[in-house]
């Protein structure tokens, strides 16, 4: 038997409030950045599944879901990076600090 | 004749050297540089005005010629604005008075100013104001006049205020420029309403007897009269300003703070005349389009010259008698003009007024001249400082007197013959009007006489050194000045001026002739009676009149009533009303929105606290909201 459509999408849409959540209430950087993946993979997952149900014969959404998985590669990296220097500057990663831009 | 152009530009390219090189110079070297210029631009002028006076008739009658003319700016077909030279018989006439003042005051200068702080400045400053006379009576069209106008009363207003460190003379220097300039405002709305009408500027059509171009302008009325009308009084105003007519005369006896000799080039023989040239070089459109307007000038100046002349009777400081005197003169040039008729017999008015221009300049800048040398020996301006003084200054008193008796109109002496031409004419006008004149020219005698007196003979004053003649740079020019006072009535005036350039034969009237000598005679008798030695007839005359005595020394309060119309009407009523209008309402305005800009920004200002999840929640919050708006619609 296969399993229905609205069961992939619910677990895609849990992943993407966890992930809001996460965001807003978490302090540290690290756990932000998290958060921010589960956010992408909900979308990629959304992807997958559309492409799957609703045009079978196509591969765009597949596709697409790769490139998100790249890009989220690639924004991880910058990410780190950035946090890797707030933490040499600050001595900690907490994001309540980095308000200096509002000045 | 292209190289009359050199008679503006030599003077102004001497202004140009001595402005800017003036530093670097030693004072006398640049007072040299000044004369000798002015030198070579009074040979130019005569050499001018005697080749003009020789060559310029045609079937006896002076013809105008325009030898240099550039358009500099034009704004219609018709309508544009030339610079170039015009000469005639009264810009002739012109050159020659002002380029013989104005060489005779360099040269005076020399003396009188020698160690004064400025000297350069002096000197360009007075190179400066003589392009702009000279500039103002070459003028081909009346714009170019009005250029050189303002110039004049700049070099004007530079010349008073030369003793900058003096308040007297500053406050006396923007008197000067601010009434001469107000007037002047009217000056140009004239011209721009004549202009407007008649599509010119140039004097040369204005002036050419062809009356097609003025109906416009005479059909056209406002506010009762015609726009014509309006457009010569407001040039008269212009030229009331310069000329120091009632009620416009307030800055010429303040005028005297400036060092004596420019007082004797400015505001005695060249500037103050401007506005007599002008009505003078209009004279044919004031005569025939607007003959009311040139009867209210007549009018104003016989009233002008009245006042003055009263004033000057009771004035303590020479050089405001001098220049109350310059005042009652200048009122009989514009009686003279007023008066005046067009062509042969009927002009004498305008023949006689500006041969009194003529011999008035020369007497007059003798007067201030000597006056300046007095000044130089005693170190005061007041009679009460003076007395006795004809034995200390003989070159000075006798060229003083010799002008004294000019003024006064005794013959053989110059004014004599000027002023009988000036009462000749107003006798024919209305012989009211002629022994109203004639009172005043027995005034005339007995102020001058008053001055005489008291600075040559009555008490000598006590003086902390003895006073002394004056050098011979300051005596040359007396001398030279009183030769011509002495002949210069001989010269037969009207066969080079006229009002139609034809030839005018000067015959004295006996029956005005001898009244005139008369009157004026009764004039120096009555104050040889009270000056010549201490009398006490003027202090118990003094005491009878006291109010006339006191409202005329006071002026008759004119500068007052000019101050309370300032101060209290318009600084009060005007001004500060408008003043507070500025610093309440729009300035308020500005305020009260930087103020409000300001409370709101520290009101919102909390928002952006910088906390990247504050900004998400609120990003949510407007997503949410906007998804829910697009659900329900």
């Amino acid at each position: 038997m296969e399993i229905q459509m609205q069961y992939y999408l619910l677990v895609s849409t849990v992943m993407f409030f966890a992930g809001v959540y996460g965001f807003v209430t978490r302090r540290n950087l690290i756990a932000i950045l998290l958060s921010i993946e589960l956010i992408l993979n909900a979308v990629n997952i959304n992807f997958a599944v559309f492409n799957r149900y609703l045009f079978p014969g196509q591969m765009e959404g597949l596709f697409f879901s790769i490139f998100s998985i790249a890009i989220a590669a690639a924004e991880t990296a910058v990410a780190i990076a950035i946090i890797v220097n707030i933490y040499r500057n600050l001595k900690n990663i907490e994001v309540k600090n980095l308000d200096e831009l509002k000045d | 004749m292209e190289y009359t152009i050199l008679i503006v530009l030599l003077p102004m390219l001497t202004f140009i050297v001595l402005g800017l090189l003036g530093m670097k110079l030693k004072a006398c070297t640049s007072g040299l540089i000044g004369t000798l210029s002015m030198a070579v631009t009074t040979v130019i002028s005569y050499a001018t005005a005697w080749i003009y006076f020789t060559g310029a008739r045609v079937d006896g009658v002076y013809q105008k010629w325009v030898p240099f003319n550039i358009e500099w700016l034009r704004f219609t077909d018709t309508l544009h604005i030339d610079l170039g030279v015009l000469l005639d018989p009264i810009s002739a006439m012109m050159l020659i008075v002002i380029t013989t003042v104005s060489l005779m005051v360099h040269i005076y200068s020399l003396g009188y100013m020698k160690g004064e702080r400025g000297f350069e400045r002096y000197y360009a400053f007075l190179s400066l104001f003589s392009c702009s006379m000279l500039g103002l009576v070459l003028a081909t069209n009346i714009f170019q006049m009005y250029i050189f106008w303002e110039l004049v009363g700049v070099s004007s207003y530079l010349l008073i205020g030369f003793y900058y460190t003096k308040p007297e003379a500053i406050a006396a220097s923007k008197k000067a420029f601010i009434v001469t300039r107000f007037a002047d405002l009217g000056f140009l709305i004239g011209i721009l309403l004549l202009s407007f009408f008649t599509q010119t500027f140039d004097f040369g059509v204005l002036t050419s007897g062809d009356r097609s171009i003025f109906t416009q302008a005479a059909g056209t009325t406002f506010m009762g009269c015609s726009v014509l009308a309006w457009a010569t009084a407001l040039i008269f105003v212009g030229g009331a300003g310069k000329s120091a007519m009632f009620p416009l005369h307030i800055w010429l006896p303040d005028a005297m703070e400036g060092p004596t000799p420019v007082s004797a080039l400015i505001h005695a023989a060249t500037m103050v005349v401007a506005g007599v040239y002008l009505v003078a070089r209009l004279f044919p459109v004031y005569y025939f389009e607007t003959p009311e307007v040139l009867h209210g000038v007549a009018y104003l100046g016989a009233f002008t010259s009245l006042f003055a002349a009263v004033i000057a009777c009771v004035q303590t400081d020479i050089k405001r008698v001098l220049a109350f005197s310059t005042i009652s003169q200048i009122g009989f040039m514009m009686v003279a003009l007023g008066v005046s008729g067009y062509g042969g017999h009927n002009g004498t008015g305008y023949m006689a007024g500006m041969f009194h221009l003529f011999t008035h300049a020369m007497f007059k800048a003798l007067l201030f001249l000597g006056a300046g040398a007095i000044i130089h020996a005693v170190h005061s301006n007041e009679m009460s400082h003076m007395g006795g003084l004809r034995k200390q200054l003989p070159i000075t008193h006798i060229t003083f007197l010799i002008a004294c008796l000019a003024i006064a109109g005794i013959p053989p002496f110059s004014g004599f013959f000027s002023k009988d031409e000036i009462l000749a004419a107003t006798f024919s006008f209305a012989p009211a009007m002629g022994w109203i004149m004639s009172f005043i020219a027995g005034l005339t005698a007995f102020y001058m006489f008053r001055l005489y007196y008291n600075i040559f003979w009555g008490t000598p004053a006590e003086h902390e050194h003895e006073p002394h003649e004056a050098p011979a740079s300051m005596t040359t020019p007396l001398i030279i000045l009183a030769a011509v006072t002495c002949v210069a009535g001989f010269i037969p005036f009207g066969k080079f001026v006229s009002s139609d350039g034809a030839d005018y034969i000067i015959h004295l009237e006996a029956s005005v002739a001898i009244t005139s000598v008369v009157i004026a005679l009764i004039g120096i008798a009555v104050a040889t009676v009270f000056y010549r030695k201490k009398s006490s007839i003027p202090d118990r005359l003094e005491q009878t009149f006291n109010g006339l005595h006191n409202a005329a020394k006071h002026r008759f309060y004119i500068d007052e009533v000019y101050l309370f119309i300032t101060k209290r009407i318009i600084f009060n009523g005007i001004s500060r009303s408008i003043a507070w209008f500025d610093r309440h309402v729009i300035d308020g305005a500005m305020n009260g929105l930087a103020f409000v800009t300001n409370k709101m920004s520290f009101a919102i200002r909390g928002l952006q606290s910088g906390q990247i999840q504050q900004y998400l929640l609120v990003f949510l919050a407007g997503l949410l909201l906007i998804t829910l708006l697009v659900l329900v619609c």
